[in-house]
C-alpha cells in the first residue's frame, strides 16, 4: 500500500496542519497566524557566509523570480590592505552559481549576502503613487501586483538596488521574505537552503526567537545607516568597505 | 440681477466643472476596491493573496516527518545543519506526494558548490581543490553525505 | 558583462527610466516658460510683448495635451493610471501630479484661453459653417454675452486666474524637480535646488520657444516682426538664463567642494559618459553660447538683422541646452551605480515603445496640436479672414 501525505497526517496533527495549508495553497495564512503578533526581519551573519549561491537559487525556483533579475543576491568583496574605501567588487549572474575562485589570495575577502532590507520607513512605500507597495501590519514590504502601475518610481527610491521590474507581469517585484511561507510557519526559502546558516529569520516581536537574542549580544549593523530607513536586515561583522 | 446676466458664462461654467466633479465622486466610488485602506493606504486583500503563492520547499520539518532515519544520522554529523532541500532541491511536491521520486544527485557537482576552496571563504570552512582531492572521482565514493566526515560513527 | 564598468547592484544594470521621462520634464517645462511669459504681459503690464501673448497660451495648451503621452506610453499599466486619481498616496510627489495637472489644464490654462478668446467664439459661433460652427457653439457653452459689461467681467476674472496661475505654472514644473530632488537614494538627483533649477530652466525654455515660434510664424505669414516685442522677450530669457545658469553653478560648485561620498563616482561620470552631452551640448553650446550672444545684443548696438539671427540662433540653442539638460539629470542619475563602484550604459531603442522614434514623434506632436489651435482660435485676427472687428491690439 503507497503511504500517502493523509495517513501521515493523521500520525502527525501540528505538522498536518501547517501543511494542509501549504499545499492547498490557501489564501489565508495558517488559522493560528495573528498579523500583530509579528514584525519580520533577517540576520546576516556573515562570518558564516561561503559563498555557495544557494539562497540566490533557491529564491529563483520558490518565487518564479525571472532570469537576470534578483530578489537576492551575493556579492563578493576584496579589500586590499586597510584601503576599505576602494574594495572590488563583484556578482556574477548574482552569484547565483557560487564564485570561481580569484588567483589573488592577499587582502581580506569575503561574501556578502543581499536582499530587501524590509525597511521599516522605506523610501519606497514612501513615493509609490497609488499604494502598491507598503509595509503589512507584520512588517514586510511587499508590492500588490494587480494594483501596481508599474511606474518605477520605487526602483528609483530604493537606496540598496533590491527592487526590479518583472517582465511578465510589468510590474514592481522584490524580495517579498517569504511571505507566503513565513505566515505558515515555514522559514523563508534562503534561510531553509542555506547550509551554514549564515541567513536566519527572526520575528522581532518575538522574545523567545533566539535570533533575536543574537541581536542583543552581537556587533551588528544595517546597509546604509545614513539613509534612515530602519532596515530590519541586520548583518553580523559587517565590515566599512561594503557597499 | 444685471451684474447675474452679465456673468451668466461664468456660472455655465461652474456648473460644467460642478457636473464633472460630481461624475468623478461618483465614478471613484464604484472604482476603488473595496478592501482598500483595510490596514493602510492599499488593498487589503493584497496581504492573503501574496500569501496564497504555491510553497515549492516542503522545509526540513516535512522531510522529517518520514525520513527520521536519515535526519537522525546527519543531525550527530557535520551536516546536521545542513537542511534536505539545500542539497536535494525543492520537494514540497514530493512531500505531498511521495510517490513522484525526486532525481537522484550528482555529488561530483554538487559538493563542489560548498566545498570548492575559494579565498572568500571563511578559514576555518571545510575547503578542498578538488582536482588534487577526488581526482575526479564523485565526493560519495568516500564521504557519505548525510554524515560526511570518514570515520565518523555509524557512518553506512 | 557588456556595457558595464565595475560593479553595479545586479538590478540596477538596466535603466528604469527611458528618453520619455526626459521629455516629460521638457515638455511641462516649455508650458511653464510659455505661461510665465504669457503673464508678464497680463500681470506685469509690459505691454511690448503683447503679440506673443496669445501664442504664448496656445503653445502652452499644445505642450500641456502632449505632457501626459510619453507617461502612459512609459508605464507598465497604464490603463491603471486612474488610481492615481482614485486612490492618490499623499507621500508621494508623483500621485500629485494627476491633481495639479488637471488644474493647471482646467481651472487655468483653459479658462484663460476661453475667457481671452471668448468674444472670438461668439462671433465665429455666428459666422462660421459646418462642423467648425459646432466647434465653436459647444465652446461658447451656450451664452452669446460679449456686451462691454460681460466682456469687463472676463477681463478682470483673466486677470485673477494669471494671478493664480503664476503659482500653478510654478508648482507644475517645480514638482518636477521635486520628484527627483527628494530620492534620497540618488545623490545626483538629491538637493533642494533641484526644484529650483528645473523651474528656472523651465521658465528659460519656455521663453526661448515663443520667441523662437513668433519669428517663425510671423515671417511665414509675411509680416514685420514687431522688434521692440522680440527685443524686451529677448531680454527676459536673458535675465532668466543668468538666474538659471547661476543655479547650476551653484549646484557643481557646491558638490566639487563638499566631495561626498559620492562626489568621485560622479565626477567620473561627468568626464566620461556624460561629457558630450553636459559639457559639450548643456553647458557650452546650450548655456554658455546663448548667454553670450544675447549679452552681445544687450551690449552693443546691432542692427535688425543682427539682432534677429543671433535670437534666432539663441532661441534654437537654448531649446536644445535644455532638453540636454534634463537629458543630464534623468539619464545621467541612472548611468551610475548607487554602490558608486561602476557605471552601465543606456540602450536606446529606435522603433521601441520607449524609443527614439517615439520620442521624436511626441516631440512634433504639440506642433501639429499647435497649428490646429492656431486655425481654430487665430493668435492674430487677418486682413483677409472673416471679419473680426479688430479687438486685441496686435502687431
Amino acid at each position: 500500500m503507497n503511504i500517502t501525505r493523509r495517513h501521515l497526517l493523521l500520525l502527525l496533527p501540528a505538522a498536518g496542519v501547517a501543511w494542509k495549508h501549504v499545499m492547498a495553497g490557501t489564501p489565508e495564512a495558517a488559522p493560528n497566524y495573528k498579523i500583530t503578533e509579528h514584525w519580520w526581519g533577517m540576520l546576516i551573519d556573515l562570518p558564516k557566509c561561503i559563498g555557495c549561491g544557494n539562497c540566490v537559487r533557491a529564491c529563483q525556483e520558490e518565487n518564479d523570480v525571472p532570469d537576470g533579475y534578483f530578489r537576492t543576491w551575493v556579492e563578493r568583496y576584496h579589500v586590499s590592505d586597510y584601503d576599505i574605501e576602494n574594495p572590488q567588487v563583484d556578482s556574477p549572474g548574482g552569484g547565483k552559481n557560487g564564485f570561481v575562485a580569484s588567483k589573488n589570495k592577499e587582502g581580506k575577502n569575503f561574501f556578502v549576502p543581499k536582499l530587501c532590507n524590509q525597511c521599516a520607513d522605506s523610501p519606497c512605500t514612501q513615493v509609490c503613487p497609488v499604494g502598491a507597495t507598503f509595509i503589512s501590519p507584520d512588517g514586510v514590504v511587499l508590492v500588490d501586483k494587480e494594483y501596481c502601475l508599474g511606474c518605477r518610481y520605487c526602483v528609483q527610491a530604493c537606496p540598496y538596488g533590491c527592487r526590479f521590474i518583472n517582465p511578465k507581469t510589468d510590474t514592481a517585484e522584490k524580495c517579498t521574505l517569504c511571505y507566503h511561507r513565513i505566515t505558515k510557519g515555514l522559514t523563508t526559502a534562503c534561510c531553509e537552503n542555506c547550509p551554514t546558516g549564515a541567513r536566519q529569520l527572526v520575528d522581532l516581536k518575538n522574545p523567545a526567537d533566539p535570533i533575536h537574542e543574537f541581536l542583543k549580544t552581537h556587533s551588528v549593523q544595517v546597509l546604509k545607516p545614513s539613509m534612515a530607513t530602519h532596515a530590519k536586515v541586520f548583518y553580523n561583522e559587517l565590515d566599512g568597505s561594503v557597499r | 440681477m444685471n451684474a447675474f446676466k452679465n456673468a451668466g458664462h461664468l456660472f455655465r461654467l461652474a456648473g460644467v466643472f460642478l457636473a464633472g466633479l460630481m461624475l468623478f465622486l461618483t465614478l471613484r466610488g464604484f472604482l476603488v476596491p473595496k478592501s482598500f485602506g483595510q490596514y493602510g493606504h492599499y488593498r487589503g486583500n493584497s496581504l492573503s493573496e501574496v500569501a496564497a503563492r504555491t510553497v515549492n520547499f516542503a522545509g526540513h520539518q516535512s522531510c522529517e516527518a518520514c525520513h527520521s532515519d536519515v535526519s537522525d544520522k546527519k543531525a550527530k554529523g557535520k551536516h546536521a545543519l545542513v537542511n534536505c532541500e539545500a542539497c536535494h532541491g525543492p520537494l514540497a511536491k514530493h512531500a505531498d506526494d511521495p510517490s513522484l521520486q525526486p532525481a537522484k544527485l550528482d555529488t561530483a557537482m554538487l559538493c563542489p558548490r560548498c566545498h570548492e576552496a575559494n579565498p572568500a571563504k571563511p578559514r576555518t570552512f571545510p575547503q578542498v581543490a578538488s582536482a588534487e582531492h577526488s581526482t575526479g572521482l564523485p565526493c560519495d565514493t568516500c564521504h557519505q553525505p548525510h554524515s560526511p566526515v570518514i570515520g565518523a560513527r555509524a557512518a553506512k | 558583462m557588456p556595457g558595464i564598468d565595475g560593479f553595479m547592484y545586479p538590478n540596477e544594470v538596466e535603466l528604469q527610466w527611458s528618453v520619455l521621462i526626459v521629455l516629460y520634464p521638457f515638455l511641462t517645462g516649455l508650458v511653464a516658460g510659455a505661461f510665465i511669459l504669457a503673464s508678464l504681459e497680463r500681470v506685469f503690464q509690459v505691454q511690448a510683448v503683447k503679440p506673443t501673448y496669445r501664442l504664448a497660451l496656445l503653445t502652452a495648451l499644445s505642450f500641456l495635451l502632449v505632457a501626459p503621452l510619453p507617461l502612459q506610453l512609459h508605464l507598465g499599466h497604464p490603463e491603471r493610471s486612474y488610481e492615481m486619481y482614485l486612490t492618490p498616496h499623499r507621500t508621494s510627489a508623483m500621485a500629485m501630479f494627476g491633481f495639479v495637472y488637471l488644474w493647471y489644464l482646467m481651472a487655468v490654462l483653459v479658462l484663460e484661453i476661453w475667457l481671452d478668446y471668448r468674444r472670438e467664439i461668439v462671433l465665429l459661433s455666428q459666422s462660421s459653417t459646418g462642423w467648425r460652427r459646432l466647434i465653436y457653439r459647444v465652446m461658447t457653452l451656450g451664452s452669446s454675452n460679449i456686451g462691454e459689461r460681460a466682456l469687463e467681467i472676463d477681463e478682470r476674472t483673466g486677470w485673477l486666474i494669471t494671478v493664480v496661475g503664476i503659482p500653478s505654472a510654478f508648482l507644475l514644473h517645480g514638482y518636477v524637480g521635486f520628484i527627483f530632488g527628494s530620492v534620497k537614494a540618488n545623490p545626483w538627483w538629491s538637493t533642494p535646488l533641484m526644484p529650483v533649477v528645473f523651474l528656472f530652466s523651465a521658465m528659460v525654455s519656455g521663453i526661448a520657444l515663443v520667441m523662437v515660434l513668433y519669428m517663425l510664424m510671423t515671417w511665414a505669414r509675411r509680416k514685420t516682426i514687431d522688434m521692440n516685442c522680440v527685443d524686451t522677450v529677448a531680454r527676459y530669457l536673458f535675465y532668466t538664463f543668468l538666474i538659471d545658469f547661476s543655479l547650476e553653478m551653484l549646484d557643481l560648485i557646491h558638490r566639487i567642494y563638499e566631495a561626498d561620498d559620492s562626489f568621485r563616482s560622479l565626477d567620473f561620470m561627468v568626464h566620461t559618459k556624460l561629457y558630450f552631452s553636459h559639457i559639450v551640448v548643456q553647458i557650452a553650446l546650450g548655456t554658455i553660447v546663448p548667454i553670450g550672444l544675447l549679452a552681445l545684443t544687450q551690449v552693443l548696438n546691432m542692427s535688425e538683422v543682427v539682432r534677429k539671427r543671433i535670437y534666432a540662433t539663441s532661441g534654437c540653442l537654448t531649446l536644445v541646452g535644455i532638453f540636454a539638460m534634463r537629458w543630464n539629470v534623468v539619464i545621467g542619475g541612472q548611468l551610475f551605480s548607487k554602490s558608486f563602484l561602476g557605471y552601465t550604459t543606456y540602450k536606446m531603442g529606435l522603433v521601441t515603445r520607449e524609443g527614439l522614434l517615439m520620442a521624436v514623434l511626441l516631440t512634433v506632436l504639440p506642433f501639429v496640436i499647435l497649428w490646429v489651435l492656431v486655425k481654430l482660435l487665430p493668435p492674430w485676427p487677418e486682413r483677409s479672414s472673416d471679419s473680426l472687428p479688430d479687438a486685441t491690439p496686435a502687431q
